[in-house]
């Protein structure tokens, strides 16, 4: 009968062999491109739905398609943006953050009150206590999860509600109106930056830092190695000697820092700031960064990705506005986009690892 | 009895024990590994062996005694300082990053840097393309890891070592998924780095490979070395033998079967890539053994037999009608009944109480007026408990706060009670402390008494001798001795679960 698997396959005949591995040299390339092709695909997937979406808005209703208008669009957008490169990382290491929304809240207020009680300071100071607040929030999630050994989807569900008592406590009813807060930070919030809103700038250079840093340091792989080892209990990441419990901190940490950093944006761009700030946040960056191709389980995913998975989002959503779409049919497509995200995840995924197979297969059969 | 040497080892164990909770998986045990020289380290399963490597590697530490690095005494705290002093280590089950490529899963944690610290992948991949070459596999650095063969990833795990440059390789049976041309292959691999003063420790079932790789030897049995020296003066046989040589005594005290109708006819039976061709038959009120190592297929068949495992091919018939593969509920309605080998994970429902797991299989049963009936349950639970002599506290007690052996009741119970004509038992006695183990071979003994048909996976020799009316052994996924009871004995066993099939009894099968 058949022989085992693991048994030598016989040698060919020797011209035969030579032919057997060209062909076999010329299929595994044209796999490798198409594995390429795949990964690629996600971001210029976007790109070109992204497009879509603005060229069919603009031919229905012009005006979407003003400078002015489109410039709003990526305002809105910059906030979220911010926040999903720090969601990314803590999602590649197949853990979650649910906190951010409530971060942003309360980091957004006292940053806010800080300048509001200290018009002389300069404002770049509550920018960095708004920073400082955020990270000191990831730190807390960082510890519950690693140490405390307490699934991230709890810790954070939990400092969610926990942040934003905290922000209700210390708002105590007040709010924040713009006319308080000081004309230069105001103006930072609106202003541009060599042309460009300076909001979107700082949105440009959170995503391209983390996006290398992701990509091109041993600190970002390594945040990629844990959370693929993690669906296996994380065994692969003990051997290789990696301090999982370390990075996972880290990237709460910077998850915090940067939901702290968009309460910033948010007190600078809308200058209204009370305790409700940011609720539903978290739900928003984190269905930017499935829709930009992160995968939920960890392991996989980059920041750019994720940052345009925010664009497409935060543009449809524009889009529907302007096209007077009913509010609860603006929900049901942001949700149905999420879910065909998802979907198209799962397909690709179910795909290359076939044809991963395959190839290996034959490899060993050519062997 | 060590091999009197003037070197001083690279990594030793001194007079090591470790145990988990009464049981002592390694006591007193010693081992030196010198440079330039080839260890073989064997044992049965269950020997202690892979405590050692635990040891040796940092994952786990010793109750008393030492590890010495260049003669002095050391403490591996986790898998990283082992790393630091040098030793590698190749897993028999291959732990890798699925998502991460080739090339990254052999450099993880230790990335080759270039401008401004970024990752240097240009010399990550000429690094891993060189260690692949020099292992002569073609395999592509920038593939993920995720959809190769396991064989491939024990590849990939063997350039993880080597790039490590180690002092010191542990080779955990690195060769069950290897093609014989890739056992060559890393065989060239081990001489190189022995040439280069390395010293390997090499662990493998396949006798003819140890021989053909080592030099010296290390024998364990029940958790103590039992034999340490130059493998040139120790001939194959004798090596097995002292790998199993204890003293069978009767154990059990089984009793003469009263062998009755076919119960569960098997014939050729295959699962493409885990077994092969298995014909097998179990009569009423009688006890047959699969016999063999760990990884040579057994509890792939009888999952494949209860249906939990679809099979490509063969028939599964009982009491004469055939069963549809892949199906456990037509198993169950046609009488079997399936007690599996990880009873946390698989038999029990840890959470839930004794009572509980007790009735679990037939909740239909257990019904009053549409409702569960707590009372019938207790009832029934109480019933079995008594038959089984179960030691519990409480019935409402959750089953995981009770001993290894009388979970293992609990399971027995379940399935009982829904009185089937075969029962398969995977590893009965896996965990179970010696005193409770003669209680569950009683009660097997007992069951197979009463015409109840029982097909038992045991890697334990003296429990399948005990026990079993009939012993088939298998080897790598095919059946290669079927032994009567009178004819079994460990060499017999021994050689067939290590491929070397040469007692006469086996001829018409193989």
């Amino acid at each position: 009968m058949s022989t085992p698997t693991t048994s030598p396959a016989p040698a060919g005949p020797g011209g035969l062999a030579p032919k057997i591995a060209a062909e076999e040299e010329a299929r595994v390339s044209a796999g490798r491109r198409f594995i390429d092709r795949l990964i690629r695909a996600r971001e210029l997937g976007l790109l070109v739905v992204l497009a879509l979406i603005v060229i069919v808005t603009g031919v229905i209703e012009p005006n979407f398609l003003d400078a002015d208008s489109l410039k709003q669009t990526v305002l809105n957008v910059a906030i979220i943006a911010v926040m999903t490169a720090g969601m990314t990382l803590v999602i590649v290491t197949r853990n979650i953050d649910l906190s951010v929304g409530s971060i942003l809240g309360l980091s957004a207020f006292v940053c806010g009150d800080f300048l509001t009680k200290n018009p002389d300071v300069p404002w770049p100071v509550g920018v960095v206590i708004a920073v400082v607040i955020g990270a000191a929030c990831g730190l807390l999630n960082g510890v519950l999860v690693t140490w405390g050994r307490v699934p991230a989807l709890v810790v954070t569900l939990g400092t969610m509600y926990a942040l934003r008592g905290v922000a209700f406590l210390v708002t105590d009813g007040r709010q924040i109106n713009a006319e308080d807060l000081p004309d230069s930070f105001l103006t930072a919030g609106s202003g541009d930056l060599l042309g460009i809103p300076t909001l979107i700038v700082v949105a440009l250079l959170v995503i391209a830092l983390f996006w290398f840093v992701a990509r091109d340091y041993a600190w970002g792989r390594q945040l990629y190695a844990i959370g693929s080892s993690g669906r296996s209990g994380g065994q692969a990441a003990k051997l290789a000697g990696l301090k999982s419990d370390r990075r996972v901190t880290q990237a709460f940490v910077i998850s915090g820092a940067l939901a702290g950093l968009g309460g910033a944006m948010f007190a600078a761009r809308y200058g209204t700031v009370d305790a409700t700030a940011g609720q539903g946040y978290e739900l928003r960056v984190i269905g930017a960064a499935v829709v930009g191709g992160v995968a939920i389980a960890g392991g996989s995913g980059s920041v750019l990705g994720a940052a345009l998975g925010a664009v497409v989002l935060g543009t449809i959503q524009t889009a529907l506005i302007v096209l007077k779409i009913d509010d609860f049919w603006q929900q049901a497509i942001v949700g149905l986009l999420i879910i065909v995200a998802i979907a198209l995840d799962r397909l690709i995924a179910k795909q290359s690892e076939a044809l991963l197979r395959q190839r290996s297969a034959r490899r060993r059969t050519a062997a | 009895m060590s091999t009197p040497s003037t070197t001083t080892p690279l990594v030793a164990l001194d007079d090591a024990s470790r145990s988990f909770g009464a049981v002592r998986a390694l006591q007193n045990a010693s081992l030196a590994l010198r440079a330039g020289e080839v260890r073989a380290l064997m044992g049965e399963n269950g020997a202690g062996k892979s405590t050692l490597v635990k040891i040796l590697t940092g994952v786990d530490r010793p109750n008393s005694g030492t590890v010495l690095v260049d003669g002095e005494p050391v403490v591996f705290h986790s898998t990283a300082d082992s790393r630091d002093a040098g030793v590698a280590v190749i897993l028999q089950e291959p732990t890798l990053f699925p998502d991460l490529s080739v090339a990254e899963n052999v450099v993880m944690g230790r990335h080759p840097k270039r401008s401004f610290g970024r990752v240097d992948r240009p010399a990550m991949k000429k690094t891993v393309q060189g260690l692949l070459d020099r292992l002569g596999v073609d395999l592509d650095p920038d593939r993920p890891v995720q959809g190769l063969s396991i064989a491939d990833q024990q590849i990939v795990e063997i350039a993880k070592a080597m790039s490590f440059d180690a002092r010191v390789l542990i080779m955990d049976e690195p060769t069950a998924a290897l093609s014989g041309r890739e056992v060559e292959r890393l065989f060239g691999v081990v001489r190189a780095l022995q040439e280069r003063g390395a010293a390997v420790l090499f662990i493998s079932h396949r006798l003819e490979e140890v021989y053909e790789i080592a030099s010296v030897v290390t024998v364990m049995r029940d958790g103590e070395v039992v034999h340490d020296g130059p493998l040139s003066e120790l001939p194959e046989d004798e090596l097995v033998r002292r790998m199993v040589g204890r003293d069978v005594t009767q154990l059990f005290p089984k009793s003469e079967p009263k062998i009755g109708e076919v119960v569960l006819d098997v014939k050729g039976l295959s699962r493409e890539g885990v077994f092969y061709d298995v014909d097998l038959q179990v009569r009423a009120g009688e006890i047959v053994a699969l016999a063999g190592l760990v990884g040579a297929g057994r509890s792939e068949v009888v999952q494949a037999i209860f249906g939990v495992d679809r099979a490509t091919e063969g028939t599964v018939t009982m009491l004469g009608n055939d069963l549809p593969l892949g199906k456990p509920t037509a198993a169950v309605a046609a009488g079997m009944a399936l007690v599996p080998e990880d009873r946390r994970q698989q038999g029990l429902v840890m959470d839930m109480s004794i009572g509980q797991n007790a009735t679990l299989a037939r909740l239909g049963d257990m019904r009053s007026r549409g409702l569960l009936s707590p009372k019938r349950e207790r009832a029934e639970a109480e019933r079995w408990g008594e038959r089984l002599q179960l030691k519990y506290g409480r019935l409402g007690d959750a089953v995981g706060t009770l001993s290894g052996g009388n979970q293992q009741k609990v399971v027995l119970a379940k399935w009982l009670g829904t009185e089937p004509r075969l029962l398969i038992i995977d590893e009965p006695t896996r965990g179970i402390d010696v005193g409770t183990k003669s209680e569950v071979h009683r009660i097997i003994d007992e069951l197979a008494g009463q015409g109840l048909a029982v097909l038992m996976v045991s890697s334990e020799l003296p429990e399948v001798l005990g026990m079993a009316d009939r012993v088939l052994v298998m080897f790598e996924g095919r059946v290669t001795a079927e032994l009567s009871r009178a004819e079994a004995d460990e060499e017999r066993i021994v050689r067939a679960a290590t491929g070397r099939v040469s007692a006469p009894a086996t001829q018409e099968i193989a």
